[in-house]
């Protein structure tokens, strides 16, 4: 029986993973901010996994109570197997382009409070010598682009800093793994047509990161063609790049 | 992938929604307010229009896919109405319960399930799935929530049963699952080689099986076939759950139908001698969802698509009028490659336009070849017709209104609880023409 925690659990893809483990026998601590839909997520998962949930809603965006929200966890749940940061908003860029302050807006929601998040509790797992951090950063994170790039930077941060946390932590037996989704349907993309067959569903990236879990990989980029084209992207020469409109 | 423009799985006919909305949470659920019809949508295994809206809204219902309720020990079980049957069957499988009623797919939803009051191959003892149901929530367009039992909101609760979604949104439903002692089936296999074969079966067969149905061959006309019996095993028998199975699925829609009349006769000739034990242990999966392995079967048809024909026949005139339908299917030349057949028992849900009833029940596919498969179609219903008979809208898209108005007399009292902003394709058909 695996302790998983999950950050953002009110998030399509973290539900669909949450499932995942949950049929393999899991306990869950669950962290979300919509208290309705959470309530409704732990009861789900207590049928599913034939265990107690303990959910608890947050604002993540307070980045003051997470230590206080870590203690919490350790009194009442015990030790960590599994973390699962999954929270994250999709802004308009258009909009951060005109304010400052929507930038500065998302990149605390997808980076800073996902920072403060990864090193508090990579310190607890540390302590501990084992278990597993995964946090889900974005395709977007790989490269600048016109459309996203605010977005994209608070996601290419975060995929820094989880590179240096495995880095720092892969002698102490920690598993550090970034999730790096290419387009999913959950309601983070409602707006978006979904046509062509780039579009993933939420269940197709669970079954990666459960799998990442299992085969203990570092970065997974999900489904497994972003690779390939994310290796395309990345290999453009920027004087090519920067003209395109993508 | 994500679903472009949903369809239902006979892929005819094609249907546009103007507008395309995810139901996400059953607290939070607030119907779009806007002049547009809507229509629930499962997950288009309705083969013809049922499911659709052609340039209205459809709600896309499997996101509201969570479990409320379940009490292992008295076996009730309350989910959001997106949930699939294969998602209840994963949980309660293993602790020793089971669906009271099945269709032959276990990839539909519980609304869907309610929407066209289906049956399953124990229909004759265990009646259709609303036979089950204890109670639901209904959301209509004003915003009301309706809780509806058999004894509360009793109206509601039999216009929505079977009606189509078309009285409104249900969030949630609660089911009373069945004991089981063993997740393997004992089934039992018999050819039989007429109609008149099959009529003596049923009478030996259905005291002691709550599981039955026949495939018969409609390529030669002999009325021959395969009659398929089945009961949960006892405990004991066997302890180890049913191995998992790997899927293939159909890669891609092939420009013409694959089933065409060399494939179909071909087909019904091996199917029928093809050797089988005549009596032996399988997995549940197997036995009630033969055609789940083969994800998306329904492509083979080709672009064109196919219909589907399921009628019943009372009990009076079944074999008169079984023995003309296959007769002219035979004339047709339009063979088809699965033909169900099996017997309807007196159990029925209440539900106001349900299709079960008590008589012979034949369902039929044929690749949609244009005017001649309408016309072959309309042929039979003329047979259904004279007999007293019906036809199934979750399988229907081309019935005249004439015939769905001669079917289910019972339209004009279902009228009155349809939701003022509620339609879909089916609807507007059988009602306009
Ligand atoms: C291989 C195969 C075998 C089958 N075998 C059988 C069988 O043995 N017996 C049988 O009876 N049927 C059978 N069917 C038909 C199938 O069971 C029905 O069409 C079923 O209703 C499909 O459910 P769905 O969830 O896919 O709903 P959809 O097809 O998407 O919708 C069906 C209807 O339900 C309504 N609806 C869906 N969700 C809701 C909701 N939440 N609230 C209100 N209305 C709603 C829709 O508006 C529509 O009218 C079979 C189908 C296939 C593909
Ligand atoms: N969908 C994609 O195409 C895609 C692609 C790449 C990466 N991702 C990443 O995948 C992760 C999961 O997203 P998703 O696709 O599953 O979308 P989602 O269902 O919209 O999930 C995002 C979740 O984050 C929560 N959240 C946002 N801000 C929060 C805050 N301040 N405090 C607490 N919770 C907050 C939201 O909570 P509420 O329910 O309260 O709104 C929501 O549940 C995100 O990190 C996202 O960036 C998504």
């Amino acid at each position: 029986m695996r302790n998983l925690l999950i950050i953002g659990a009110t998030s399509a893809i973290a539900e669909a993973t949450a499932r995942r483990f949950a049929a393999t026998g899991a306990r869950f601590y669950l962290v979300g901010r919509n208290i309705e839909r959470l309530a409704a997520i732990a009861r789900d998962l207590e049928i599913r996994s034939g265990q107690p949930v303990v959910h608890e809603s947050l604002n993540l965006d307070q980045i003051d109570q997470h230590p206080a929200l870590l203690e919490r966890i350790s009194q009442t749940f015990g030790g960590i197997d599994i973390a699962l940061i999954a929270h994250g908003t999709l802004p308009d860029q258009n909009a951060c382009q005109q304010s400052v302050t929507a930038t500065l807006a998302a990149i605390h929601t997808n980076a800073l409070s996902v920072i403060s998040l990864a090193t508090l509790l990579a310190n607890d797992l540390e302590t501990r010598g084992r278990g597993t951090l995964i946090a889900i950063s974005s395709v977007a994170g790989d490269r600048g682009r016109q459309s996203n790039y605010v977005y994209g930077a608070a996601k290419g941060m975060v995929s820094l800093f989880l590179q240096g946390l495995r880095n720092r932590l892969s002698s102490k037996g920690i598993q550090v793994i970034t999730v790096k989704p290419g387009f999913v349907d959950t309601p983070m993309t409602a707006a978006f047509e979904k046509k062509g067959r780039l579009w993933a569903q939420p269940d197709q990236i669970a079954q990666g990161i459960v799998a990442a879990v299992e085969r203990g990989r570092d970065e997974v980029y999900l489904p497994w063609f972003w690779r390939w084209i994310m290796l395309v992207i990345l290999h453009l020469p920027e004087g090519v790049f920067k003209r395109l409109t993508l | 992938m994500s679903a472009v423009t949903p369809t239902s799985w006979g892929r005819y006919p094609t249907a546009r929604p103007r507008q395309i909305q995810s139901c996400r949470d059953v607290q939070a659920l607030a119907l779009p307010d806007e002049t547009l019809s809507r229509l629930p949508f499962g997950n288009g295994r309705s083969y013809g229009d049922v499911c659709l809206n052609n340039n209205g809204v459809l709600l896309l219902t499997r996101r509201l896919d969570r479990f409320i309720a379940f009490d292992p020990a008295t076996g009730v079980l309350r989910a959001e109405a997106g949930i699939l049957l294969a998602e209840i069957l994963a949980l309660i499988v293993p602790q020793g319960w089971f669906l009271p009623v099945t269709p032959g797919t276990q990839f539909v939803t519980l609304g869907g399930a309610i929407a066209n009051d289906v049956h399953g191959k124990n229909h004759h003892v265990a009646g259709s799935f609303g036979c089950h149901v204890r109670a639901f929530e209904l959301l209509r367009s004003d915003g009301n929530h309706l809780l509806c039992t058999p004894e509360q909101n009793t109206e509601w609760f039999q216009a929505t049963v079977g009606g189509l979604g078309l009285t409104g949104l249900i969030t949630w439903v609660e089911i009373q699952l069945q004991r089981i002692a063993n997740p393997w089936i004992v089934a039992e296999n018999r050819r039989f080689a007429s109609l008149d074969e099959f009529l003596a079966l049923d009478v030996e067969y259905e005291a002691r099986y709550p599981y039955i149905m026949s495939w018969i061959d409609c390529a030669t006309g002999l009325g021959r076939g395969i009659y398929m019996a089945g009961m949960h095993a006892p405990p004991g028998l066997l302890k180890s759950p049913p191995p998992q199975r790997r899927g293939l699925t159909v890669p891609f829609i092939p420009p013409i139908s694959l089933v065409n009349s060399l494939s179909v006769a071909a087909f019904n000739r091996l199917y029928y001698h093809l050797p089988r034990p005549a009596r032996g242990l399988i997995p549940y999966q197997p036995f009630f969802y033969p055609l789940d392995n083969l994800r998306e079967w329904n492509r083979l048809y080709g672009r064109q698509g196919f219909f589907q024909y399921q009628c019943v026949i009372p009990p009076a005139n079944a074999h008169a009028a079984l023995w003309e339908i296959l007769a002219r299917i035979v004339v047709s030349g339009q063979g088809s490659m699965l033909a169900v057949l099996k017997r309807f028992g007196d159990k029925t849900s209440g539900g106001l336009l349900s299709f079960p009833r008590p008589g012979v029940t034949l369902a039929l596919d044929f690749p949609n070849r244009g005017q001649s498969t309408l016309d072959l179609l309309e042929r039979l219903d003329e047979v259904t017709r004279q007999a007293g008979g019906a036809v199934y809208p979750a399988k229907d898209a081309r019935m005249s209104g004439d015939s769905f108005r001669h079917y289910y007399p019972q339209w004009v009292e279902f009228s009155r609880f349809i939701d003022p902003r509620f339609s879909s394709s089916f609807w507007r058909r059988v009602m306009e023409h």
